[in-house]
C-alpha cells in the first residue's frame, strides 16, 4: 500500500511512533515505546523500592530520568508514614536519584510540570493515575502500576496499545465564575466514567487558545475520570511562555497531522456552559449547580492535583474578598505546590483567604485522598475541587462529596450550602 | 506456547466498582501482603477478605478498577493469588496493573448475566472461553493477543526484569 495515501495521525500516535522508532503507527497496534521520563510519590514509592529491591535490580536505568516527590501523607501522619518517606530518602541516595523532592515541595504531578521536567513530545508513563495532565504540555502521559514502574526504571521502555483519539471541540467564551473545570466536569457527564476508555482526549478548538496553562492541566487532569490514557492539548504560545524559564533543555513539539484521524468529537459551546457539579458517589454523575444549590454542606476543599493551581486560589479569593465563610462551614486550602504556595502569599491571595476563614494546609495531596488532614467524619457533605468523589474517598463512607469549581466551592463556603458563584462577580 | 487456564469459585460484584472501595485509601501506609489482602474490596463487601481462598476470581461489571494506581491493590493481590478477574470491562490503568502482577485478565460482556457467586467457572485464558461448570454452559470472552498471555504466565513484569538481570549477571561473569 502506498505510504503516502494513508490518513495522517494525531499527537498521541505520532509521540508513540517516535519513541518505538518507527514512522507511522495506528491505533489498536501494539509498540514498545522508549519512556523520557517517570515518577513516584509517597503511597506507591515505599511499595516500589520494596517491589524494585525483590526484583534484584542493581541500578535505575537513567537515575536523571525518575521524578521521586513525596506529597500525598506530608509531613507524615504516623510512624508507619515516617518510616516510608525513609525508606525512599534512603533508596533515593543510593540510586543517586537526580530530581527527587521532599515533603515540602507539593503534589508530584505539579512539581513535575513546573520544574521544567514535562516537555512536549514526551512519553511519561509515571505511578500516578493522573499522569494523564502532562498531556497539557503536549506531551503523552499516562498512569502505570508499580511492577510496571519498576519494569521501566529498569529498562527504560514499556508497551504500549496506541490509541484512538477522541476530540473535546471548545469554541465561544466562558462566562464569569465558570472555569475549566465545569469544562471538564461537562465532558465527562456527557461521556461517562468509560466513554472515552483507553482512548486519547484531546481538548482543541478556538477557546483553547484561550484556556491559561493552569486550565489545560484540570482539563488533562481529569480526563483519566472518563476513562482515558492520557489528556492532550497541542502546543502553543502558551506552552511555549510557560515553558520559558523553566527549562535550557531542546525539545521537540508534536502537533497533529491536518488530516489527522478521530474517533469521535464532541463540541461544547463555552458561552452556553454553567458551573457544573458532580455528585456523589460518582464522578460522571453531573448536574448544572441549580439543580442542587441549597444542599447544607459541612466543608469545602479548594485544593488537588486538579485545581490547586494559582488560578483556582484567586478566583476563590474573588469571591471571598471581604466576605467571611459561614459559621457551620469548614474551608480548607491546600496550594499544588511550593511555586503556588508563595505566589498566592506574595499577590496576597492566601491573606484573602485566611482573613475569610480558611484553614491553609501545606502544599500535597491533602484532603482529597482522606488519610491525612480535613477528613470527613459519618454523615458530614462536602464540596471539593478535587477530581473523585467515591465513597470513602475522603473518610467516611457514610460521607457525601460533592466536586464542583474552586469559584463554586467558595461561594458555597460562604453560604454554607451549594451556591451558584455568578451570584459573586 | 503453554495455555493458561484456571478453574476456582466466583465472587460477582456490580459495575464501577473504582480502587476506593476495592482499596481504601487509608491503609496507604501498609507495607505486608498478607495485611494489605485483610482491605480488599472492604468498601463493597466485608465478607470478601474474610472467605476469599487462592484461586477464586473476581466477577464484575463494567469499568471494573476505575481511579486510582493503588499499590496496596498490588500488595494484597501478591499474596492472594486469585485465579482471575473477569468483569464486562476494565479501567484501563486497572487492566494493565493486572497483566503487570500476573493476574489474569478476561473481558466478557456476558459474564454478569452468566455468572453468580459461588459458580465454579474453568477459564481458558489463551482462547477466551469460560466454562460455568454450576450451569453447565460456556461463554467467550475477548481473546487477548499472545504476547499479554505470555506476560501473564510468565508472572508479569517482575519476573521478566528478574530475568533479564540474571542474564546480564551470568553474561558478564561469563565474559570475565
Amino acid at each position: 500500500m502506498n505510504e503516502l495515501k494513508k490518513k495522517g495521525m494525531t499527537i498521541a500516535q505520532k509521540i508513540l511512533a517516535l519513541k518505538s522508532g518507527k514512522r507511522r503507527v495506528e491505533a489498536g497496534e501494539f509498540v514498545e515505546a522508549n519512556a523520557d521520563l517517570t515518577i513516584t510519590n509517597d503511597t506507591s514509592g515505599h511499595l516500589l523500592v520494596r517491589t524494585f529491591r525483590q526484583a534484584g535490580i542493581p541500578r535505575i536505568w537513567d537515575s536523571e530520568k525518575f521524578v521521586v516527590c513525596l506529597d500525598h501523607l506530608v509531613p507524615a501522619n504516623n510512624p508507619q508514614t515516617a518510616s516510608n518517606h525513609n525508606l525512599i530518602r534512603q533508596f533515593v541516595q543510593e540510586q543517586n536519584i537526580k530530581h527527587f523532592f521532599d515533603i515540602n515541595e507539593g503534589i508530584h504531578l505539579h512539581v513535575t510540570v513546573e520544574k521544567g521536567l514535562v516537555r512536549p513530545g514526551m512519553l511519561i508513563p509515571g505511578n500516578d493515575s493522573h499522569c494523564t495532565m502532562f498531556g497539557a504540555l503536549g506531551a503523552f502521559g499516562t498512569g502505570i502500576s508499580i511492577p510496571e514502574t519498576v519494569e521501566l526504571l529498569a529498562t527504560g521502555k514499556l508497551w504500549f496499545k496506541v490509541p484512538s483519539t477522541m476530540k473535546i471541540d471548545l469554541f465561544g467564551s466562558l462566562s464569569q465564575m465558570v472555569t475549566p473545570k465545569d469544562i471538564i466536569l461537562e465532558v465527562i457527564g456527557r461521556l461517562k466514567a468509560d466513554g472515552a476508555m483507553y482512548k486519547a482526549v484531546e481538548f482543541s478548538g478556538d477557546a483553547v487558545k484561550t484556556i491559561n496553562m493552569d486550565g489545560r492541566l484540570t482539563l488533562c487532569n481529569m480526563a483519566v475520570e472518563m476513562g482515558a490514557k492520557t489528556g492532550i492539548v497541542e502546543p502553543d504560545e502558551t506552552t511555549m511562555d510557560y515553558l520559558k524559564g523553566r527549562t535550557d533543555q531542546q525539545f521537540h513539539i508534536v502537533k497533529n497531522d491536518p488530516d489527522a484521524v478521530y474517533e469521535r468529537i464532541e463540541s461544547i459551546d463555552l458561552s452556553t456552559l454553567e458551573p457544573k457539579v458532580s455528585l456523589p458517589h460518582r464522578v460522571d454523575n453531573v448536574v448544572s449547580v441549580n439543580e442542587v444549590k441549597g444542599v447544607k454542606i459541612n466543608q469545602a476543599f479548594i485544593g488537588s492535583c486538579t485545581n490547586g493551581l494559582f488560578s483556582d486560589l484567586k478566583i476563590a479569593a474573588q469571591i471571598l474578598q471581604g466576605r467571611r465563610i459561614g459559621a457551620s462551614v469548614r474551608l480548607i486550602v491546600n496550594p499544588a505546590s511550593k511555586e503556588v504556595y508563595l505566589k498566592t502569599l506574595n499577590e496576597g491571595v492566601l491573606e484573602i483567604l485566611i482573613e475569610s476563614g480558611a484553614v491553609i494546609c501545606n502544599p500535597g495531596c491533602g484532603a482529597c485522598i482522606g488519610a491525612t488532614k480535613g477528613v470527613l467524619g459519618e454523615g458530614e457533605v462536602c464540596i471539593s475541587s478535587a477530581n473523585r468523589n467515591f465513597r470513602g474517598r475522603m473518610g467516611s463512607d457514610e460521607a457525601k462529596v460533592f466536586l464542583a469549581s474552586p469559584a463554586t466551592v467558595a461561594a458555597s463556603a460562604v453560604t454554607g450550602e451549594i451556591t451558584d458563584p455568578r451570584g459573586f462577580v | 506456547m503453554d495455555e493458561l487456564i484456571r478453574k476456582g469459585r466466583t465472587w460477582k460484584y456490580g459495575d464501577n466498582v473504582d480502587t476506593d472501595q476495592i482499596y481504601p485509601s487509608k491503609y496507604m501506609d501498609i507495607h505486608e501482603p498478607a495485611e494489605a489482602a485483610k482491605h480488599l474490596m472492604e468498601g463493597v463487601d466485608l465478607q470478601f477478605a474474610l472467605e476469599v481462598r487462592k484461586g477464586d476470581f473476581l466477577v464484575t461489571g463494567r469499568n471494573f478498577g476505575l481511579g486510582s494506581i493503588r499499590g496496596g491493590i498490588h500488595l494484597a493481590f501478591e499474596h492472594l493469588k486469585l485465579g482471575g478477574i473477569i468483569a464486562e470491562s476494565f479501567s484501563r490503568g486497572f487492566f494493565r496493573n493486572c497483566i503487570s502482577e500476573g493476574i489474569p485478565v478476561l473481558e466478557c460482556s456476558e459474564v454478569c448475566a452468566k455468572v453468580d457467586t459461588g459458580d465454579l467457572i474453568e477459564v481458558n485464558f489463551s482462547n477466551g472461553e469460560i466454562i460455568n461448570h454450576t450451569k453447565n454452559e460456556i461463554i467467550k470472552g475477548k481473546k487477548l493477543p499472545d504476547f499479554i498471555i505470555e506476560k501473564i504466565i510468565s508472572g508479569g513484569s517482575i519476573p521478566l526484569v528478574k530475568k533479564i538481570f540474571a542474564s546480564d549477571l551470568k553474561g558478564r561473569r561469563e565474559n570475565g
